[in-house]
């Protein structure tokens, strides 16, 4: 039987439905990988085989009485920060010990209500807060990709491959892996290199300032944040709730089209949900994009920034240009002050949000002389550093006296951000181009990322943007680079124009190709 | 602006964070480095300009004035750390 795991959720879909596989056998093809694999990427924190055999023999069974919803017997991995009825929800944060609520997220609600499968959940940055995932409590997640050189190599004279062929001599180019582990990107870490590395069919994440589109750049994977209001927010666990969007990570862009049509809602519970249909955002894969205005905004073309990504926009535009699309420069002049200002805004908005652990009504609690100092203890020892210095600032920008300075400064500047992505698309612009990250995935434990934050946090230089000005952003993978390295584009859209992202993202992906890391795990 | 370590300590007994010595003098680095890094929004003319209150021009949701939820005090109280019939224990506030 071929490797089921390789099937992408559009063949798997037809395969399911035409009864050649059954979600029983695909979801134990998942469980066997996962089992495999996890101890050398640490995706998944916890696996729930029981629930998801039992979630695909309901499957089997609606799809043999012809009843499957559009996600029937898909075996999916969800993010740690969606509220799972009676599993494992901590947001991979020591201070939610053995929570596991009593409710379940509206997204996850969705998808399950569509048939699909869960195989467990996973793997995250702490409070969905990092750039790298090495700030989960459960240990780093690592990334599928590993650096590569190019060796020229002596072919013996009749030689049987792994692949079956057989060479008479000569000689062949070959990639030899470089053992270095490279972190998958963050926040959705877990969801990234689970989807990459074929642990789940396509995954949940959620991003506040990049943490699907980064985390989807750096494993070669696509990942679109939706408009913000597009999924519903209802039983995530909050991080900063302006910012805050779900969204899927998937192996291809028709992948996270068929996702996100079940994991978009209109939700009651959620004030911030918009009222609008969700349309068939598959429908648009393959539409022609001639004639499409493709905005290339001159500010992401940052200092330091590698050839290799220099190179993979110019072939982006070339690509979109020989599809018939019409490329035309324009500035965004604020783009330099978005990073800042999230910095800024995130935190303080986090600040708030977090203050809800305090040892009383869930997860860990240490105990001390007086209330005060149950509160104290009990975040000091449940939150690591990087949660503790967001709560820091933004304490710290809310206080007494710096309020105007900076949170309302912040928001100001978060006012002209959006200001200039409307002056573009009022003037006539369908879809920005730029691309997705500053680099390609870096080493674990990266030296001058630990020595200062602010280094890790310009990882979201490109993605963080959308988030300030609530727009839909998606990062489809477009190249390797010259070590072998997944490098992504991005494109940006108007608000609810998710359709022109997968029409346009579909484009790209027809000219690039999708892209596997070779298997040393 | 730039923060000092008495500050910082203030700052993390605000935030209701236990904070060694040795926490506050690394946390003040590292708060400084990032209180440095956003300096530059203060280079932005923002006059005139109205601070965002929501992305998505959106109207404020509203519903009946009824409960729709509820007499689940059980469920609620699953997940803490110390109850007694359906409250919270904590420690002693008012003596």
């Amino acid at each position: 039987m071929s490797d089921l795991t390789r099937l992408t959720i559009s063949q798997a879909r037809a395969k399911l439905r035409a009864k050649e596989i059954t979600a029983a056998e695909i979801t134990q093809a998942y469980l066997q990988a996962i089992e495999r694999a996890n101890p050398a990427l640490n995706a998944y924190v916890a696996v729930t085989d029981d629930k998801a055999r039992d979630m695909a023999r309901a499957s089997d069974a609606r799809l043999a009485k012809g009843e499957g919803g559009a996600l029937e017997g898909i075996p999916i991995g969800i993010k740690d920060l969606f509220g799972t009825e009676g599993v494992h929800t901590q947001a991979c944060s020591h201070v939610l010990d053995g929570f596991k609520p009593h409710y379940e997220s509206t997204v996850t609600t969705n998808l399950w209500a569509d048939g699909a499968v869960m195989l467990g959940k996973l793997n995250m940055d702490e409070f969905a807060m990092g750039s790298s995932n090495e700030t989960s409590y459960y240990g780093p997640v690592i990334n599928p990709w590993r650096r590569s050189r190019l060796d020229t190599v002596v072919m013996p004279t009749t030689h049987q491959g792994d692949g079956g062929f057989v060479s008479a001599g000569g000689t062949r180019t070959a990639r030899t892996l470089d053992n270095a582990q490279l972190v998958p990107g963050g926040s959705s870490g877990g969801s990234a290199t689970a989807v990459s590395a074929f642990l789940c069919a396509g995954a949940t994440a959620t991003d506040t300032g990049g943490s699907i589109r980064q985390p989807a750049a750096f494993t070669g994977t696509v990942g679109i944040k939706p408009t913000y209001g597009r999924c519903s927010r209802w039983g995530i666990v909050a991080f900063a709730s302006s910012l805050d969007q779900a969204g899927p990570i998937a192996r291809d862009v028709r992948d996270a089209a068929i996702l996100l049509k079940s994991m978009a809602s209109v939700d009651p519970k959620d004030t911030t949900s918009v009222d609008r249909p969700v349309p068939d955002y598959e429908a648009a894969i393959g539409r022609p994009i001639r004639g499409m205005k493709v905005g290339i905004p001159k500010e992401y073309r940052v200092d330091g920034m590698p050839e290799d990504i220099e190179a993979l926009w110019q072939k982006g535009i070339a690509w979109l240009k020989d599809a018939g699309a019409e490329i035309v420069d324009i500035s965004l002049p604020h783009t330099k002050y978005a990073l800042p200002a999230y910095y800024i805004v995130a935190p303080a908005e986090a600040s708030s949000n977090l203050a809800r652990y305090d040892g009383v009504r869930y997860g860990l609690r240490v105990p001390g002389k007086d209330i005060v100092e149950m509160y104290e203890k009990t975040r000091a020892a449940g939150f690591g550093r990087e949660v503790k210095r967001r709560i820091m600032i933004g304490t710290y920008v809310l206080s007494a006296g710096y309020y105007d300075a900076y949170y309302l400064q912040a928001q100001k500047v978060r006012t002209l951000i959006k200001r200039d992505f409307e002056n573009v698309f009022a003037a006539g612009v369908d879809v920005i181009l730029t691309p997705a990250t500053p680099s390609a995935a870096f080493g674990v434990a990266d030296e001058d990322m630990a020595a200062d934050p602010v280094k890790m946090y310009l990882n979201d230089i490109f993605t963080v943007t959308v988030n300030m000005a609530g727009l839909p952003g998606i990062a489809v993978p477009a190249g390797l680079d010259a070590k072998g390295l997944p490098l992504g584009l991005q494109l940006i859209g108007r608000p609810f124009d998710e359709e022109t992202l997968f029409q346009t993202a579909h484009v790209i992906e027809q000219a690039a190709g999708t892209f596997q890391p070779e298997k040393w795990w | 602006m730039s923060v000092d370590l008495l500050t910082v300590k203030r700052v993390a007994h605000l935030a209701r964070i236990a904070v060694s010595e040795e926490d506050a003098e690394r946390m003040t680095g590292e708060l400084n480095a990032i209180l440095g890094f956003v300096e530059q929004l203060n280079e932005v003319d923002v006059s005139g300009v109205e601070p965002m209150t929501s992305v998505i021009p959106m109207e404020m949701k509203k519903r009946q004035d009824v409960v729709t939820d509820g007499s689940k005090a059980a469920d609620i109280v699953a997940n803490a750390p110390a109850t007694e019939e359906n409250f919270f224990l904590v420690p002693k506030v008012v003596e």
